[in-house]
């Protein structure tokens, strides 16, 4: 069988980017596989792990429950997308650094998007809201604890700068 | 796995996407895709199309007045949980939809999607269920509205026909005085739930719905049952389910437990509601 194919224009971390792909190519798989933008990572597939997690229109989506047939026009940013221009670690990169919130690495892609967007929406997160920010997310290092005490640096760091 | 093969059309009306459903029987919608897009990946489905409802303007709405909420098909969980007209129309909307899956989630599906999807361990039909809710359901051949106790037949498998879409969801207002509440038990925040249980309490009674207990949303009633009865009461309606989770008895238990806390939560906060109406 002969399989459609759809142009698609992907917006992803302000670069616009025109792939033809299958209805049933998930949003990970073209960011990986058509755009060679490997950060986000792959873990279950099935929406339980969150380390595909991206932002679309700035809200935290997993990437592996998304067609990327089905984004055309949204905005995408990927951890690959959380950089500042120059090159230096944004806040929630450096709270990671600094509180040990990484461990193998592979989840921290998933964990970098969604508290990049959990930080906006609440700036200055409880120590119980700061574990529900995370919930979603999987760390099979088991590194929750300074996961969380990452977040709450993340916070601290983003005050004093003024944006997460 | 990846999903298998199947074609892809995202009409720009309703009209059309009713005529494309019509013409292929083996097609589904796709709303948020946040359940769907999973059984594709398992290749638990494998349709030969899906209908993407997304290029259709207006099903996002989320109309509130004095009798209720009325919720489209577009409308994500996310916008629905951040209305504070749904919070003060229909409370119980709000204390549910906190508690499904992960905000991540919630920003792609739909409630309308989860409420058709009818997943007994999920939230919202339970919900649709107790409060005697309903859907609004289109075709080619006209339209129809579906009462919650006529919605869900079983495991997955709701009573709307294939080439019907779920334009919107209907949860009636909750009347002045009255009480509700939700708690659920799960292994992680926003997992599925080993067991949940909304309470409502009103002028009619108090009423329960559970999820994840039997095959499908369960409601008992429970007015004039005592306090310290009330687990027991709900569990002679109550078959619950043993999977690799929890036991039978475990659930039971938990059916309990959490139906005493709930119905005790709701009736507290009707005495509230009562306070603040005087």
């Amino acid at each position: 069988m002969t399989e459609e194919l759809h142009d698609v224009r992907l917006d992803v971390n302000g670069t616009a980017y025109d792939v033809r792909v299958p209805a049933r190519r998930l949003l990970s798989d073209a960011l990986r596989h058509d755009l060679g933008l490997t950060g986000t990572h792959v873990g279950c597939e099935h929406g339980v792990c969150g380390s595909c997690t991206v932002l679309l229109d700035g809200a935290p989506v997993r990437a592996c429950l998304v067609l990327a047939v089905s984004v055309s026009g949204q905005r995408v940013t990927t951890v690959e997308g959380l950089t500042r221009p120059d090159g230096s670690l944004g806040p929630v990169q450096q709270a990671f650094a600094e509180c040990h919130g990484l461990q193998c690495g592979f989840c921290t892609p998933g964990f970098l998007t969604t508290i990049t967007a959990g930080l906006r929406d609440n700036p200055a997160p409880t120590h119980d809201e700061a574990r529900e920010m995370v919930a979603g997310n999987l760390c099979r290092c088991t590194g929750y604890q300074n996961i969380v005490r990452a977040v709450e640096r993340a916070a601290e760091l983003a005050a004093t700068e003024g944006r997460p | 796995m990846k999903p298998a093969p199947f074609a892809y059309h995202r009409p720009a009306s309703l009209d059309e996407a009713l005529t494309t459903l019509a013409g292929d029987p083996h097609a589904k919608v796709l709303a948020g895709g946040q359940s769907l897009v999973p059984l594709l990946s398992m290749r638990l489905a494998q349709p030969s199309a899906l209908v993407d409802l997304a290029g259709i303007p207006g099903l996002d709405g989320i109309e509130v007045d004095e009798h209720g909420v009325r919720v489209g098909a577009l409308a994500r969980h996310s916008a629905v949980l951040a209305s504070a007209d749904v919070r003060r129309v229909q409370p119980l909307v709000g204390l549910a939809l906190a508690h499904v899956a992960h905000a991540t989630i919630r920003n792609r599906g739909t409630t309308v999607g989860s409420v058709v999807h009818a997943d007994a361990a999920a939230e919202m039909p339970a919900v649709l269920a107790l409060l005697g809710g309903s859907v609004e359901a289109a075709s080619v051949r006209g339209t129809r509205t579906i009462a919650a106790d006529e919605l869900y037949l079983g495991p997955l498998e709701s009573s709307l026909a294939p080439d019907e879409i779920a334009t919107s969801a209907w949860f009636p207002a909750l009347p002045p005085g009255a009480g509700v509440a939700f708690e659920e038990v799960a292994r992680r925040q926003g997992d599925y739930a080993l067991a949940g249980v909304a309470a409502v309490a009103d002028d009619a009674g108090v009423r329960a719905g559970y999820l994840s207990v039997c095959e499908v949303p369960t409601v008992v009633d429970l007015t004039d049952v005592p306090a310290g009865g009330r687990g027991d009461a709900a569990l002679a309606r109550l078959d619950p389910a043993e999977d690799i989770h929890a036991t039978a008895a475990y659930r039971s238990q938990l059916v309990r437990v959490l139906t005493e806390r709930v119905v005790e939560s709701a009736l507290v906060s009707r005495r509230d509601r009562a306070g603040e109406g005087r």
